[in-house]
């Protein structure tokens, strides 16, 4: 008994119920059984499951630290759902956007995310999106599910292995960063002390932008994952300041991308609804849940699922 | 609206501003989206797309979804607003175009501390919103 309220208590319940889902869908109802079946499976059980799978996303986003994008394409796109990719990635592309939107008027106001280094990345990154979304939807779907295998299986090693540095140390702000006059200083709570921030790099991290734009449009997937190493263990800017800068750049990168999938007839109500209530609702959730649960262990778990889903996508585009 | 308790020494002016559009942008688009989906779903206004038919459907790409129920692309939905299904692209819309509403309303304040820079990069910001928004780069199919 202590034992079931002590897992229960630390959250880890949500992901366990979602890798069973996962696990369940390998045993045979997978996405094609599901397409199989969609014409018999009335609209409403998938609309309703769509909200609760969100749901529990959101929830086990928020514990394990990841965007809600990040699990919601390659789970929803691999998994147990009939929809075809498109329509996923363009759910997911809102999905990622309204959480973005929702976060950014606090993140900007506390000082945490700053406009100043959103701006000129942002403007590099939501151009490529463009780029992104529209190759994203112009390629044959075994090209984008084997890239989002790929991709999402490099995020896998990404999280393995990458460290993420409190207060870089930057010796000297660059030149470009200084001309645009990139630095801050925002309240550490935590450390009860404000802290002075500046950033080097800035020409390299623009271009990684370039690349970082092009995925976010092309897979839907929100682009946390890769802004956070960049500004963070790359340009060097405090791990709050970049955490809260690239939830904020998020709510501009993916509206670019939004409207291209929107503009293409790629964002459905039934799909793209149901997902942003559920996820947003389910992170509500997780934020109550963060203090009681083990991080470490839901992100594991996270992990884990990432590398189920990469693989289910990059098998399912080389046509296992 | 939110009351987020803020210092003037870690927040700018446009900052500021910024969060003010963006906070009440975000909850009308949201809260419209959340209205205009249940008059879809529980058939109050009758859907360009039933249900039915859409469930046969998804399982397509888009392109072909799109032929399929002949549907618009583009702004092609604003003719087909009176339907259920495509009344909620305004809540979606609203959400894809606060940003761009943020920016055109902080563009003077950086205007008006002579950060050319800045400026040039709003005002190269807003172009790209508005060629994203606009479906001139609607070309291209599977």
């Amino acid at each position: 008994m202590n034992h079931h309220s002590s897992l229960w208590h630390k959250g880890l319940w949500i992901p366990g119920l979602v890798a069973l889902l996962i696990f369940l869908s390998q045993e045979g109802w997978c996405a094609e059984a599901a397409a199989a079946s969609a014409t018999t499976t009335p609209w409403w059980v998938w609309a309703a499951a769509l909200f609760v799978t969100s749901f529990l996303l959101g929830i086990v986003a928020v514990l394990g630290g990841v965007g809600g994008g990040v699990l919601f394409v390659p789970i929803v796109g691999g998994f147990f759902f009939p929809f075809h990719l498109d329509f996923v990635r363009g759910a997911g592309l809102m999905v990622a956007l309204a959480g973005a939107l929702a976060a950014g008027p606090g993140l900007l106001k506390s000082g945490m995310a700053s406009l100043r280094l959103a701006m000129p990345l942002a403007l590099i990154a939501s151009a490529s999106a463009i780029v992104g979304a529209m190759m994203g939807l112009a390629l044959p779907t075994h090209i984008i599910q084997t890239a989002l295998g790929a991709t999402i299986l490099g995020i896998v090693a990404l999280m393995w292995t990458a460290k993420k540095s409190e207060q870089p140390d930057v010796p000297k702000a660059d030149a470009l960063s200084s001309a645009l006059g990139i630095h801050g200083l925002y309240f550490d709570a935590a450390k009860n002390q404000e802290i002075d921030w500046k950033v080097h790099r800035t020409p390299l991290g623009l271009l990684m932008f370039v690349v970082i734009g092009i995925m976010a449009g092309m897979f839907g997937l929100g682009a946390g994952w890769a802004n956070v190493p960049v500004l963070n263990l790359l340009m060097g800017a405090p791990l709050k300041v970049s955490v809260a800068t690239s939830k904020f750049m998020l709510s501009i990168v993916d509206t670019s991308a939004a409207w291209v999938y929107l503009n293409k007839g790629a964002v459905l109500a039934l799909i793209a609804v149901p997902s942003i209530l559920g996820i947003m609702l389910g992170s509500l959730i997780g934020v109550r849940l963060l203090k009681r649960a083990n991080a470490s262990v839901v992100r594991k778990v996270v992990i884990g699922m990432l590398l189920l889903a990469g693989s289910r996508a990059l098998m399912k585009g080389l046509g296992f | 609206m939110a009351d987020y308790s803020y210092d003037p020494k870690y927040a700018s002016e446009e900052q500021v501003a910024y969060a003010g559009t963006l906070d009440r942008g975000w909850k009308i688009g949201f809260v419209l989206m959340l209205i205009f989906f249940g008059l879809y779903v529980f058939g109050v206004l009758p859907a360009h797309v039933s249900m039915e038919q859409l469930a046969q459907y998804w399982v397509l790409p888009a392109d072909q979804y799109l032929k399929a129920v002949n549907g618009p692309t583009g702004w092609g939905w604003v003719a087909l607003v009176t339907k259920g299904d495509y009344l909620n692209y305004i809540g979606i819309a609203i959400l894809a175009g606060i940003t761009v509403v943020c920016y055109a309303q902080v563009l003077p304040l950086f205007l008006k501390k002579g950060d050319k820079v800045y400026s040039a990069i709003m005002i190269a910001e807003i172009l790209v919103l508005v060629l994203a928004a606009s479906g001139i780069l609607g070309g291209g199919a599977h």
